[in-house]
């Protein structure tokens, strides 16, 4: 959006020395773009600097998408040429097979929980730590840390603990809820791994959610303190919608977080049992890697970009674009 | 964030300030303790409980999952640091993310500068082109990437992994930094030119001193990101003497479940180096990864 507007100029005019930003170019720099040998100098100066760049983007980014639509019309064992067209029938194959959909519907699960439960108490949290508490640093440093780690080395300490008769039973049994096969129990598992989940990102939604919270000037709440507004009014009236950017940004992270959840089900449990924890990517990976059936697995894949790509720009054109801030705001145009 | 916070908090002296004012305060404040005290454990306990389990034996950890030490036992550490593999992982884990961190650098930096700073016909569209890799993660073309990487013949190789996030990366790169370049005076890159200097030598020169911070913050998002990467490294490795940190933990525990003990301790010295780098550079870690999203 704000990129829209600061180009309003046509790309390409050599012209009266404005730039696409606004900003005014200085008269020699307009001067030195124009002429042919400035202007082959420019090229070659755009290749050196572009080039690298674009080869790699295009390379291990675009073409392999391009070509997965390709192969997805194939039944293909990865070896051999490309002989079986099956046309759109990998597509209904996916589209019909209900692990695939029950694995679409955990994703959705867990995106649903994100929000009812992981939103309100990232917000409440973050509410109740903007405060002038001691030891406010450490605390963020000890909130944010388990982002940091790698998901597979939380899935891994998630397992230990987790095991049966394990840690997890000890503090379940002690504090009443008595022990449960965490990860084996086709009722529970997915529950378990949002709970990890949790546990590794919920951290890093309440650190933006505090920033963003630092964002707004304390005039304004005091403006509403003087006017009679009680604690929780300014909170619900005056806080909240300014935290809105954030909020959304938040919920933008959350879901695409959900929809590629991939290696915190393929460790601690393999998308089992009985496929009871498997979402999207740990699909893809079963079907399209460890069946060798590459045909269906790009036609999987397609079909998981194109739910990514859809909400992306949709959540883009309804959500984000009120914020005239933020990064996103410009990334997802 | 911290970083963050520094700017943003207004240093002005609030009498007990905002909505913190009133009644409710004290109250307000013993939740806030108690709520930071919740955190605080469940975010720790894990990570002692781990790195403790590491200095018990096997037959400890199954008498009393719950409980501490004792005796002290070294073994399972010294086990890990004395074989080879821990190190290998650890290694490659190094050499893939700083490869994977000085291309989307310098290449994101060198795109964004042209992206920037120079007037060209289809310049929006190759930003736009760029900005299509934020709409979906690796993981979703973690597939088509695998045959990819098997067709180009880079299958168990380092670089086979380290140039895909690369690629990945450089779509949020060009973003950050782009805006952050454009903002630099014209007239300092019109004084670099009268002093003589080429754009290329005011990129050089100038530009890119002037945007350490921005570089810092995609530099460290780069590094983390292909630091934790767990799904291509899986795809792409085979062979055990290549695998990453992640891939090694994760193998680790199913091939040594049974000697829980050292699955504990192997664990424990993995998360070691990213905590250790995590309590070092928290600042710039904090600051870059929730100031890249918020632009």
């Amino acid at each position: 959006m704000s990129t829209q507007s600061r180009t309003t100029t046509r790309p390409g005019e050599p012209g009266p020395g404005v730039g696409p930003s606004g900003e005014a170019l200085g008269p020699d720099r307009a001067k030195v773009r124009s002429g042919p040998r400035s202007s082959l100098r420019q090229r070659t100066e755009l290749t050196i600097l572009l080039g690298p760049a674009l080869v790699l983007f295009v390379g291990f980014v675009l073409v392999p998408i391009a070509v997965a639509v390709y192969y997805s019309i194939y039944k293909w064992n990865g070896f051999g040429p490309l002989k079986d067209v099956v046309g759109f029938g990998n597509y209904r194959r996916a589209l019909t097979d209900t692990v695939f959909l029950h694995s679409i519907i955990h994703n959705v699960i867990i995106a649903g929980l994100s929000l009812l439960i992981q939103l309100p108490l990232s917000i409440g949290i973050a509410l109740l730590l903007n405060r002038k508490i001691r030891g406010r640093t450490f605390l963020r440093l000890v909130v944010f840390a388990p982002y940091v780690l790698s998901s597979a080395v939380t899935a891994v300490m998630w397992s230990l603990m987790l095991q049966p008769g394990g840690f997890i039973d000890h503090l379940s049994k002690a504090v009443g809820i008595g022990a449960h096969t965490w990860l084996a129990d086709i009722h529970i598992v997915l529950y378990t791994i949002f709970v990890v989940a949790s546990w590794q990102y919920m951290g890093f939604g309440i650190v933006l959610l505090l920033a963003g919270l630092q964002g707004i000037p304390s005039e304004l709440r005091e403006a509403a303190a003087l006017d009679g507004a009680t604690a929780w009014q300014t909170t619900r009236m005056v806080i909240l919608p300014l935290l809105g950017p954030t909020i959304r940004i938040w919920i933008f992270l959350s879901m695409i977080g959900s929809l590629q959840l991939f290696d915190l089900p393929w460790i601690m449990t393999g998308g089992g049992p009985a496929n009871a924890s498997s979402t999207m990517s740990t699909y893809l990976i079963d079907k399209g890697f460890h069946s060798y059936e590459f045909g269906y697995g790009s036609a999987v894949a397609v079909i998981l970009f194109v739910i990514c790509f859809v909400f992306a720009l949709l959540y883009q054109r309804f959500a984000l674009r009120r914020d005239t801030q933020g990064a996103l705001t410009r990334m997802v145009r | 964030m911290a970083v963050l916070t520094a700017t943003t908090q207004p240093k002005r002296g609030r009498h007990g300030g905002g909505h913190e004012a009133g009644p409710q305060s004290a109250l307000g404040n013993a939740l806030a303790y108690a709520v930071a005290v919740v955190i605080v454990v469940v975010t720790i306990v894990p990570l002692l409980y781990v790195f403790l389990g590491g200095f018990r034996t096997t037959a400890q950890i199954n008498e009393n999952p719950s409980g501490l030490p004792s005796p002290w036992v070294w073994a399972n550490y010294k086990a890990v640091v004395t074989s080879s593999s821990f190190w290998h992982f650890l290694l490659n884990s190094a050499v893939i993310a700083i490869i994977a961190t000085v291309l989307t650098v310098g290449l994101g930096a060198m795109a964004a500068f042209a992206l920037s700073r120079y007037v060209f016909r289809g310049r929006e569209a190759l930003f736009a082109l760029f900005t299509i890799g934020l709409l979906f993660p690796l993981t979703v073309a973690a597939l088509p990437l695998y045959l990819q990487l098997r067709r180009l013949g880079m299958l168990e190789n380092l670089w086979g992994v380290a140039i895909p996030e690369a690629a990945f990366s450089l779509s949020i790169t060009i973003v950050i930094l782009r805006p952050f370049m454009r903002a630099i005076p014209g007239e300092l890159e019109d004084a670099a030119v009268v002093d003589g200097t080429s754009r290329l030598g005011f990129f050089w020169r100038v530009l890119l001193p002037l945007s350490a911070p921005a570089l810092t913050t995609v530099g460290v998002l780069a590094f983390v990101t292909s630091w934790n990467f767990y799904i291509l490294p899986l795809l792409v490795f085979n062979e055990q003497i290549h695998f990453t940190l992640p891939l090694g933990v994760a193998t680790f525990q199913s091939q040594y479940s049974v000697d829980t003990a050292r699955v504990f301790a192997f664990t424990a010295l993995s998360m070691l180096p990213t905590l250790c780098f995590f309590v070092v550079a928290q600042r710039r870690i904090v600051g870059g990864l929730t100031g890249a999203v918020k632009g």
